[in-house]
């Protein structure tokens, strides 16, 4: 390389084509993004980036720590508003393809040999890029499932004093405790007497879902609460009758809507049609 | 007497047993189990991925389309660590014995929802549990 130590060629090649160099990378950038970005928003981020790589190619350690910085936040509101990895990698790496569209229609010698360094150098901001992007997504799956957690597992009132837990999905043991406290919990406000936990959405009963079903089911009887468990399909009462699961005493019925007649009759209620006419 | 196409996968969370099951239901789907042997077969799956995770210390599970003695096509599963084993085999498959706090039910259990079992462990060198459920 020549220059100075402070001013490599390369740096300097930035600055002096500036408006064509910057100009054609917002044109690279905005073609990827097309109309969920407006070109404003484009200009002003890559108008930052570009200045942070002009003075962290000069040799400005801070100036480098920023561009990383600002690489990393931009990065991370791509992933959370669902851009894919390769608009957000390109993001970067049409820096290069702008650089070299520029060099070759100068016909620039000198500046071929400062693109390699310069090429390696993008691909390493790249990369960080793509690492910060994949760590934004993780987040932003790791959230979606505690969301979920906390939605799938509802307590609905069927009728009054009667309780319906409609469980959805994989009842490991973290769901299960958060059943069985938010039935508790509700139990407690609504003093309901029935409460029917319903599994038509569960795709298999092995012993640990028994286990924790049996367990909610005791402990709300603790309370006073009579459980039925509806839901239970034809494979599902298969499988558990050839797994040896004893449900005991626990009411089971092969849907919700049995459950629900079953509760009504023993509150002594009665469902009678209006005659027609 | 199996095809090579054999899928491995960890299990080292309660994760991988979700994962597990959801792998067993598509090959069990794929090679054309009824959907009562489809959910016998992910609830056996169940029952040995989680005792791999939770006994084993963690291991893999291997998914191969299989053949059986007779003809009949179906699913092979073979559950491996390198935990503490098993001291007494005979114990461990009876109904009700359990080493922790669950109903003892879930290695008889896999037992029975499959056609096949095979079961090798010694004391300080591992488990692996081979199951195998056929169409009808």
């Amino acid at each position: 390389m020549t220059g100075g130590a402070d001013d490599t060629p390369i740096a300097e090649l930035l600055r002096s084509w500036r408006e064509p160099v910057l100009g054609r990378w917002i044109e690279l950038v905005g073609e990827t993004v097309h109309g969920r970005l407006s070109e404003a928003e484009v200009r002003s981020e890559l108008t930052e980036l570009y200045g942070l790589v002009e003075r962290a190619l000069e040799g400005d350690t801070a100036a480098g720590d920023e561009l990383r910085a600002a690489l990393a936040e931009i990065s991370r509101g791509r992933a959370r508003h669902g851009f894919s990895p390769t608009e957000t990698a390109v993001g970067v790496f049409a820096l290069k393809q702008s650089l070299y569209e520029q060099i070759r229609m100068t016909r620039d010698q000198r500046a071929y040999s400062e693109l390699i360094d310069f090429s390696s150098y993008v691909d390493e901001l790249g990369l960080a890029t793509f690492e910060t992007y994949a760590a934004a997504r993780e987040q932003v799956i790791a959230d979606q499932a505690d969301q979920l957690l906390e939605l799938s597992t509802p307590v609905v009132r069927l009728w009054d004093r009667v309780l319906g837990v409609p469980l959805v999905g994989t009842l490991d043991s973290a769901r299960a405790q958060i059943a069985m406290e938010t039935l508790l919990q509700a139990l407690v406000t609504t003093g309901a007497r029935y409460a029917v936990i319903d599994i038509t959405g569960v795709p298999a009963v092995d012993t640990e879902v028994a286990q924790h079903l049996m367990k909610t089911v005791m402990a709300a009887r603790l309370m006073g609460t009579h459980c039925v468990v509806s839901g239970i399909r034809p494979q599902i009462a298969q499988t558990i009758v050839a797994l040896g699961i004893e449900f005991g005493d626990i009411v089971t019925k092969a849907t919700l809507a049995d459950a629900l007649a079953y509760v009504l009759e023993r509150s002594g209620l009665r469902v009678v049609g209006e005659p027609e006419g | 007497m199996t095809t090579p196409s054999g899928e491995e996968m960890p299990i080292a969370s309660s994760d991988d047993v979700v994962r597990v099951r959801q792998v067993v239901r598509a090959a069990a789907a794929a090679a054309g189990l009824s959907l009562v042997d489809q959910t016998k077969l992910v609830t056996a799956a169940s029952e040995l991925a989680r005792n791999t995770y939770a006994h084993g210390g963690g291991g893999a599970m291997r998914v191969e389309r299989a053949t059986g003695e007779d003809g009949r096509k179906g699913v092979r599963l073979v559950f491996t660590d390198e935990g503490p084993g098993i001291a007494d085999v005979d114990r461990a498959l009876s109904e009700g014995w359990s080493s922790g706090t669950g109903l003892g039910l879930g290695l008889p259990g896999a037992r029975q929802l499959c056609d096949e079992f095979g079961l090798r462990s010694e004391a300080g060198g591992g488990t692996t549990v081979t199951v195998a459920k056929w169409t009808r």
